[in-house]
């Protein structure tokens, strides 16, 4: 246990002195703590899935109060919670498939096993959770849905009902801990397996002789490209620099570096290329549910150009990177200040600051993200496939449960 | 002052001197009324540069009038011998054209008498008087009498040699004066002081030949010659085309024939020129036979910006710079700004016009129409090859091609019977006007204008560096006004940070940021103030890279953009894009970034590789609908009154 206190207070440093760089490594980095987490948590004999949840929210809190505007610790704390869930509710549905066949599989029946104890609790488990994520909507699960989702949590860790369960309560528990953990691998090697989902549908999107334009240095944009040109498919990349950070540079050294035509152009210029290019490529920063997107800084100029002038902005998102938050004034509030020094030399400018009254002020203002709205956006391609705008709330509900939005 | 007078009407003799009333009709016919623009071979020969010495000898200044009345006696009756003065002498000359045998004698009358005294007095006196800045005197006075007297000379030849020799036979600078215009019209050195009379008579007889001919040929066409006109280039049909009008004995008739020309040429400058397109292969070879700028193109094109120079930078600078004491074909004053312009010395497009013209005025101080040119042509095929080394040092701005058009203007509109010297002071005084109304009036003007516009706890965005919204937002700050001032400014150049240097010396609010984060600093924004480098008559905008990015984020945030520009900056052409029309910046700006990013090894690594290039564009076309409002001298006008502006004004006051 203090090993793993450790680790978390380890990795909120790095969190909160911005050591560690891109959604991705981040995301792969919590999954990682969550997973030592999960496996050092202690599971009392009852209500497993609680405890476990506790744990993992508590850890979860402090990630993302250390680096409140890397989303993607938070997204993922709740994919980790969602994976619980999903596997204490597996767990109690087979367990519920053993006791009771002719109950569970008609939800009409609940209400009369209502009283019966444990077996009656778990189909209602069932039905709630099935409810929320299993069965398509309908209006009666609507209706029927409200009162009960709010009840689950309780009624599985209500105390009365963990005397019924003695009897394969040590199976149980290790189970659920085993199956949470394979899940957690499946989500470490969902997040680090993105890249090549994404680059498998280049091929559909770059046809010969394209002009793309891209912005920052992003991984998947990479993989992206690179996956098109092998694919024989030959095209020109323009990179704009990026120009507090040059991350531009770096991408389009690692294109160079894999035979891509590449031209790095100034970010000033993106305007006035954008009537020559058939496609904006750019990777987020993370995508929110409304259908923005978080990006590196300049993206919403190259998004607005890019309306203008009917190109197609196309947003390259891991399934990390979904956010089942909805922006408020994110231009500000998801948003980071860098050191001016990126800008202006230090002291460069003192001489002609004179700190008396009556003088100048000078302030610099070096952002790191910057916002774009949906209406902007044409497509996102995330690892299950191409996306509306108007779409991602729906993707982002099937990778979220609804309790822990707020965390 | 008298002498002064006298200084100034002198050249003014030659023009006067072909239409001798009293002259014989068919040698009359034959005088050429533009003889004075021969082959332009004799161009290089006569350059105020190289040949001041011969220069040095002839004076006009000390003409004793005694040597005149003789003159004009002998020549014809009408000579005005009572003038007791040179200075009135000269004065009277200006306006009466039957003076001008004996007032163009003058200068080889006295030509051995007091050549070395007379020089500086001369140009000092001519300085004063035309209002020149002070400026190399001697390569003035060289300048004024050679090209007054090798044209006289060659008017005069034909009709009396003889006299000539006898009024002048005993001077030095006779043989000289020879010489120059043996030059003119085949390149003899030192022709002896026996043989002169012959030989040009020898060439003058030529000449009269060549002058039937070419008559009969003129007859045929006026439009090929036009045609011919436009392509100085060609110093054959540089040297022929005058000469036809020999034949036009009356002066009103070649006056009335000048003027159709400059009608029809005008309305050939109506139609904007085509840029030079740089992936003609044929016409870039034939532009580089002349360059004088040798520029080595880069290995790695954008294959995009084909259509636009890419050189490499910096490496041709020291060759120029050694260069610099030996040139002969370009002005010191011009060769001076294209270096500065090659450097980068100079930026911002007014600066770079003011620096152009003035650097023109100087080369216009110190010009001296050769023998047998026309100052017209001559000066025009002049200003032309100093704008084609400028172009090779840095592409114009389309300002810059303005200030051009308006001098080649005032240059065609002299009037005919304009002296040399008057006619260099008006050029000089008009770019003096041009570059005071305007550039620097129009200035305070638009301060004054868009001051107005600012109010009280505004929040005022500007990007890059733009010496007229400087100049607006001091002044605001001057009378009082509280304001906020956003800098916004891109890479490579940062000018930004020069403004930002500025306001907050003088005390401003200011906030600085990079163009990436525009849309995170506009919504602090209450207006956007913008500078040009041209506005084209259907509304957009030409202007330093990323204006257009401002522009654009503005307008989605529903912040009003003002442009301030001059009027002299409008443009009548048309541009719907960036690439069509721009001009390519060092690529090496854009490779080199802050060491502490990435290690400069890997960047020079890459430097050779074909599939990496870098693009350093210079301007962006901002279309109009992102612009609310357009400060000029004229007032504050919407975009769409672009073309009005440059169809209703331009002719009145910019061109005329």
């Amino acid at each position: 246990m203090p090993d793993v206190q450790s680790m978390v207070a380890e990795f909120v440093n790095k969190l909160r002195k911005r050591k560690i760089e891109g959604s991705q490594a981040t995301a792969k980095c919590t999954v990682e703590l969550l997973r030592s987490v999960i496996s050092h948590q202690r599971v009392p004999h009852a209500n497993q899935a609680a405890a476990l949840i506790d744990a993992v929210k508590a850890v979860g809190q402090q990630l993302v109060a250390a680096n409140p505007v890397e989303l993607a610790v938070g997204n993922v704390v709740r994919r980790v919670l969602h994976i619980i869930r999903e596997e204490d509710l597996s767990l109690t549905t087979a367990a519920m498939a053993g006791l009771d066949l002719l109950d569970a599989s008609d939800d009409d029946d609940i209400d009369n096993c209502k009283g019966i104890g444990y077996p009656a609790m778990s189909a209602a488990v069932v039905a709630a959770a099935a409810r929320s994520t299993l069965r398509p909507p309908s209006l009666q699960t609507l209706l029927e849905g409200t009162p009960e989702s709010a009840t689950v949590p309780y009624t599985s860790s209500s105390g009365a009902d963990s005397e019924s369960k003695t009897a394969d309560k040590s199976s149980l528990t290790r189970k659920l801990k085993h199956d949470v953990i394979e899940g957690v691998n499946q989500l470490i090697h969902e997040i680090s397996g993105c890249h090549e989902q994404i680059a498998e549908q280049a091929i559909e999107h770059i046809h010969q002789n394209e002009v793309i334009l891209t912005l920052g240095s992003s991984r998947t944009v990479l993989e992206f490209l690179c996956a098109a040109k092998e694919k024989k498919r030959s095209f020109r990349v323009f990179v704009a620099e990026g120009a507090p950070r040059y991350q531009g540079h770096l991408l389009a050294k690692e294109l160079v570096a894999r035979g891509l035509q590449t031209t790095v152009i100034t970010d000033s210029a993106v305007f006035a290329m954008i009537s020559r290019v058939n496609m904006v490529i750019i990777g987020a920063h993370a995508v929110m549910a409304n259908g923005g997107v978080i990006g590196p800084v300049g993206v919403n100029m190259a998004a607005l150009a890019a309306k203008k002038h009917a190109v197609p902005f196309v947003v390259l998102a891991g399934s990390h990177k979904l956010c089942p938050l909805y922006p408020h004034n994110p231009e500000v509030l998801l948003n980071e200040l860098r050191s001016p020094s990126e800008l202006l030399d230090f002291g460069e400018f003192s001489d002609c600051l004179d700190f008396g009254a009556g003088s100048g002020s000078l302030q610099v203002v070096n952002p790191t993200f910057d916002y774009v709205p949906p209406n902007l956006v044409s497509l996102f391609i995330t690892d299950t496939g191409g996306h509306n705008p108007s779409y991602m709330y729906r993707l982002i509900a099937d990778y979220y449960s609804a309790d822990d939005l707020v965390m | 002052m008298d002498t002064r007078r006298g200084a100034l009407a002198v050249p003014k003799v030659r023009r006067v001197g072909f239409f001798t009333p009293t002259e014989p009709p068919p040698e009359s016919s034959q005088r050429p009324n533009r003889s004075q623009s021969g082959p332009v071979e004799a161009t290089t020969s006569s350059s105020p540069l190289s040949d001041s010495p011969s220069g040095n000898l002839i004076s006009p200044v000390l003409i004793p009038p005694s040597r005149h009345h003789s003159d004009n006696l002998t020549s014809h009756a009408a000579a005005p011998v009572p003038v007791p003065g040179p200075a009135a002498f000269r004065r009277y000359l200006a306006h009466d054209r039957s003076l001008h045998i004996g007032s163009y004698n003058a200068p080889d009358s006295l030509l051995g008498t007091s050549p070395p005294s007379s020089n500086g007095e001369f140009s000092e006196d001519s300085v004063s008087l035309f209002g020149f800045q002070r400026s190399d005197s001697t390569k003035l006075s060289a300048s004024f009498p050679n090209g007054g007297f090798d044209l006289t000379l060659a008017v005069r030849a034909p009709q009396e040699p003889e006299t000539k020799i006898a009024t002048a036979s005993a001077s030095e600078g006779k043989k000289k004066i020879a010489e120059v215009s043996g030059k003119s019209e085949s390149v003899t050195t030192k022709p002896q002081k026996e043989k002169e009379p012959k030989s040009l008579k020898d060439k003058t007889t030529k000449a009269e030949r060549r002058a039937i001919q070419e008559a009969q040929r003129a007859a045929k066409g006026e439009g090929k010659r036009h045609a011919d006109e436009s392509g100085k280039a060609n110093p054959g049909m540089a040297a022929k085309k005058p000469q036809p009008k020999k034949e036009r004995p009356p002066v009103t008739s070649s006056v009335s024939e000048k003027t159709a020309v400059a009608v029809e040429k005008e309305k050939r400058m109506d139609v904007p020129q085509t840029q030079m397109q740089y992936d003609d292969k044929s016409r870039v070879d034939k532009a580089k036979r002349r360059a004088v700028v040798e520029q080595t193109e880069i290995k790695n094109k954008v294959e995009l910006f084909l259509h636009l120079p890419q050189y490499e930078r910096g490496n041709q600078l020291p060759n120029l710079s050694s260069s610099f004491f030996t040139l002969d074909t370009i002005h010191h004053a011009v060769y001076k700004v294209g270096l500065q312009h090659l450097a980068g010395d100079i930026s911002g497009d007014n600066a770079r016009c003011i620096a152009m013209l003035q650097a023109f005025q100087e080369a216009i101080k110190d010009y001296t129409t050769p023998p047998m040119k026309d100052l017209t042509m001559d000066l025009t095929t002049k200003i032309n090859g100093y704008v084609s080394f400028l172009i090779e040092c840095r592409p114009l701005s389309m300002s810059m091609g303005n200030a051009i058009r308006f001098l080649k203007n005032q240059i065609r509109k002299l009037p005919v019977n304009l002296s040399e010297p008057e006619a260099k002071a008006s050029l000089c005084s008009d770019i003096g006007r041009f570059i005071d109304e305007k550039i620097i009036l129009a200035d305070k003007v638009i301060v004054q204008h868009a001051v107005t516009k600012i109010r009280d706890g505004e929040v005022l965005l500007t990007y890059g560096f733009s010496c007229v919204v400087e100049m607006i937002l001091l002044y605001a700050h001057e009378i009082g006004k509280k304001f906020r001032i956003v800098i916004v400014d891109a890479r490579p150049n940062l000018e930004g940070q020069k403004l930002l240097r500025r306001l907050v010396t003088r005390g401003l609010d200011c906030t600085y940021t990079h163009i990436n984060a525009i849309s995170y600093i506009m919504r602090e924004a209450t207006r956007v103030f913008l500078g040009a480098s041209s506005i084209f008559s259907n509304g957009t905008l030409y202007s330093k890279v990323g204006t257009a990015c401002v522009a654009m984020v503005a307008n989605a945030f529903s912040v009003p953009v003002i442009v301030c520009c001059e009027a002299y900056k409008f443009h009548e052409r048309v541009l719907l894009d960036s690439i069509c029309s721009n001009e390519l910046g060092d690529p090496d700006a854009v490779a080199n970034i802050p060491s502490f990013i990435t290690k400069a090894k890997q960047s020079k690594m890459m430097d050779n590789n074909k599939n990496l290039q870098f693009l350093n564009l210079m301007y962006d076309s901002t279309p109009s609908e992102y612009i609310s409002m357009i400060v000029s001298d004229y007032g504050m006008i919407p975009p769409t009154s672009i073309p009005v502006i440059v169809r209703e004004y331009r002719r009145e006051n910019l061109l005329l």
